[in-house]
């Protein structure tokens, strides 16, 4: 009954300052417009009107965030931002050095967060040491997906390493089957890219190159090894690869014209609304080496003026990290409850293992963030680095080659 | 009083759209430079920090392949666009029975937007569902015909669905040259015994300058606005292997947050438009002093 008292609370002492309760306001932009995401985003309002607060949906689709963004844009420079933004990663953070962002770290210490969030993701929450956003969700993204019955078919098990993987898509390709259903779109060579850095070069190299950008883990041998993995990797998607959707893609595993796609846990989804089952029709595992790469939604908090928003603002930071929508909000999206401590009955075994390797990955420090989604770098330095990563992988373009654009781009981006 | 009005009406109707003008376009070009000369990443900022965006921008591989893609593709467009326009109009020009059917043939793909026209040759090109699979589809297993996927050659599929979607538009220019030739002078020559490519090419062809230079004016800032037909055709892949200016402008601003480079590249858009059309001003109003 924590809630409800702190509610009445900060109710009675908005009374005192208000002869008239103002309803508690919150203006959400989001661009979580399509079947399973609008139905999670309805949860949340739900519970919003519950709690007595009136809700105004700014839903802006199209061009994955970019139109969203534009929008946010426009409000904040005329000087009327929204209460709350899906923003993600270090774009957080940019924002709050536009001088924008509200501090929510009441709400925060209030419900404990730091207790039962990861520490690696909470830190993306906080701005300067206060909390400024609210986390939704965490998405794996080192996910490798495969179609069950043709690895059986073939005598294939799942690879735990990059040369068990190569081995099995030889294998695959002298039996005519595409062994890797891929995209290419610039982020979807850029996911498998970050696979194979976490996956030849560990951990620690993963965020030396990735995250703090080091000259010398980016023009490493280990470096010029990934790229090699990439060319190799670009000979076992099909011809048609060209600018296909990641969804078209996991269809062709569904379909059984490819054995695996390399995906976030979003492929999940289109697994399941096609009733296939984890397990028996599909598989999934971390691609091969250690580690979990995540990629976690959140909610920014923007400044806003009244009491009634500033009341909303709370209210919402304090449902999103509530174990009851993190529940109902991840088993809609496919994702996994940021918060450890929520019970994952429901979840099918790919969440289960998810949350059970975030937890180990987590202890052992190999728990990062993607680069390839916006979480481990900011826009220009990481869209520096995708330009480098699809330019290799659509041309013949040498290792060497790449390595040495890598570090040029890298340095251009600064 | 009435006398006061007739001369000062005109102004003021006319203020308020200069004043809009002078604003939304000259304003924000003047605003543009500015930003461009800043390190604005997500929101403008206005504190001048030098040159270091065009450093950054003229180091850039991206911008490099952007701006040979704009060579390529602009030459080639202009330059098919106008022979084939020009083959059109001379051939339809021969008094033909069905010519305003024709006619409208040629000039329909203008009716269409560019996105129409990049998304239905997306699938013709694609080689899995178009072409290619057609022909292999007919028995000829060896046939090949992949640019769309291929980086060295996707830049060329873009020449051919703006080719296809412009050389109407052209034709019509040229018809309507064709078209305003004093046909006295063509019926002299044609009196002289002269042949019928020798006119076209000595008479017909050299008093229709003006209409070249509306043609290349109207194409080549066709070619240096283009966005919209590489998003819809090629979304500036494989890789970013058909990337233009504008695309790289739109990437900058919109996903990577980075509108000092954004503004730094509008900036030497501009002034390739300008190379072109500052030197069409200078020779139009010279013409009219003389």
């Amino acid at each position: 009954m924590k809630f409800t008292s702190v509610f009445a609370a900060s109710t009675a002492a908005l009374m005192i300052a208000t002869p008239v309760l103002a309803e508690p306001k919150a203006e959400v932009l989001h661009w979580w417009t399509s079947g399973g995401e609008a139905k999670s985003v309805a949860v949340l309002q739900q519970e919003f009107a519950d709690r007595g607060g009136e809700w105004t949906d700014m839903p802006v689709a199209g061009g994955g965030g970019d139109a969203a963004m534009t929008a946010l844009r426009a409000r904040v420079l005329a000087g009327n931002a929204p209460t709350a933004v899906q923003l993600k990663g270090p774009a957080i953070q940019e924002w709050y050095e536009e001088g924008v962002l509200a501090d929510i770290s009441d709400v925060a210490e209030e419900q404990k967060w730091a207790d039962v969030l990861p520490a690696a993701i909470a830190e993306h929450m906080k701005c300067e040491g206060h909390w400024c956003a609210a986390p939704v969700n965490v998405h794996r993204v080192d996910w490798i997906w495969a179609n069950k019955e043709i690895l059986d078919a073939n005598g294939i098990e799942m690879p735990t390493t990059w040369d068990e993987f190569n081995a099995a898509a030889e294998k695959l390709q002298a039996a005519g089957i595409t062994p890797l259903a891929h995209g290419g779109q610039a982020w979807q060579d850029a996911t498998v890219f970050e696979t194979v850095v976490l996956g030849l070069g560990g951990a620690e190299f993963y965020k030396a190159a990735l995250v703090d950008l080091d000259n010398d883990a980016l023009t490493s041998d280990t470096m010029k090894a990934v790229f090699d993995e990439m060319r190799v990797l670009r000979g076992y998607v099909d011809d048609n690869f060209s600018g296909r959707d990641w969804n078209l893609a996991t269809a062709m595993v569904m379909n059984g014209e490819a054995a695996f796609q390399i995906m976030g846990d979003w492929a999940k989804g289109e697994f399941l609304a096609a009733g296939k089952v984890p397990g028996e029709d599909f598989l999934c595992g971390a691609t091969p080496g250690k580690g979990f790469l995540y990629n976690v939604d959140s909610f920014a908090m923007f400044e806003v003026d009244g009491d009634d928003n500033k009341e909303g603002q709370a209210i919402l930071s304090e449902l999103i990290v509530g174990p009851s929508f993190q529940e109902t909000f991840n088993l809609n999206k496919g994702s996994i409850p940021v918060r450890t401590d929520v019970s994952l009955e429901k979840f099918d075994m790919c969440a289960v293992k998810s949350s059970e390797d975030m937890i180990a990955a987590e202890e052992a420090g190999s728990l990062l963030p993607s680069y390839a989604h916006g979480m481990a770098l900011r826009g220009a330095q990481s869209g520096a680095i995708t330009d480098v990563v699809t330019a290799h992988f659509n041309s013949d373009m040498s290792s060497d080659e790449a390595v040495q654009m890598l570090s040029d781009a890298v340095a251009n981006s600064m | 009083m009435t006398q006061w009005l007739e001369r000062h009406v005109p102004k003021v109707v006319l203020a308020p759209t200069f004043a809009a003008i002078l604003l939304f376009v000259y304003g924000f070009i003047g605003w543009t430079a500015w930003v461009s000369f800043t390190r604005s990443k997500l929101m403008p900022r206005y504190e001048i920090e030098g040159v270091i965006q065009y450093t950054k921008l003229f180091a850039s591989p991206r911008w490099d392949t952007a701006m040979n893609n704009l060579f390529i593709f602009g030459t080639l467009f202009i330059v098919i666009s106008m022979i084939l326009g020009l083959a059109l109009a001379i051939l339809l020009d021969q008094k033909i029975r069905t010519e305003g059917f024709l006619r409208t043939v040629y000039l329909y793909p203008m009716a269409l937007s560019m996105i129409v026209t990049g998304t239905a040759w997306k699938w013709i090109l694609n080689p899995g569902l178009g072409l290619q699979a057609t022909v292999q589809g007919w028995g000829f297993e060896n046939f090949q015909f992949d640019w769309l996927v291929n980086p060295d050659y996707a830049i060329y599929t873009v020449v051919m669905a703006g080719v296809w979607q412009s050389s109407g538009f052209v034709m019509a220019l040229f018809l309507a040259g064709l078209r305003s030739v004093d046909g006295e002078i063509i019926k002299a020559a044609q009196v002289d015994g002269i042949p019928t490519p020798r006119i076209y090419s000595a008479i017909i062809i050299p008093s229709m300058a003006p209409i070249f230079l509306s043609a290349f004016i109207v194409l080549s800032h066709l070619a240096i606005k283009s966005f919209d037909l590489v998003i819809a055709l090629t979304g500036g892949g494989p890789g970013y292997a058909t990337d233009l200016p504008a695309t790289y402008m739109y990437a900058m601003a919109f996903s990577r947050g980075d509108i000092g480079q954004a503004a730094s590249s509008a900036m030497i858009m501009m002034m390739v438009v300008f190379a072109i059309v500052v030197p069409y001003l200078y020779s139009e109003l010279r013409a009219k002093h003389d």
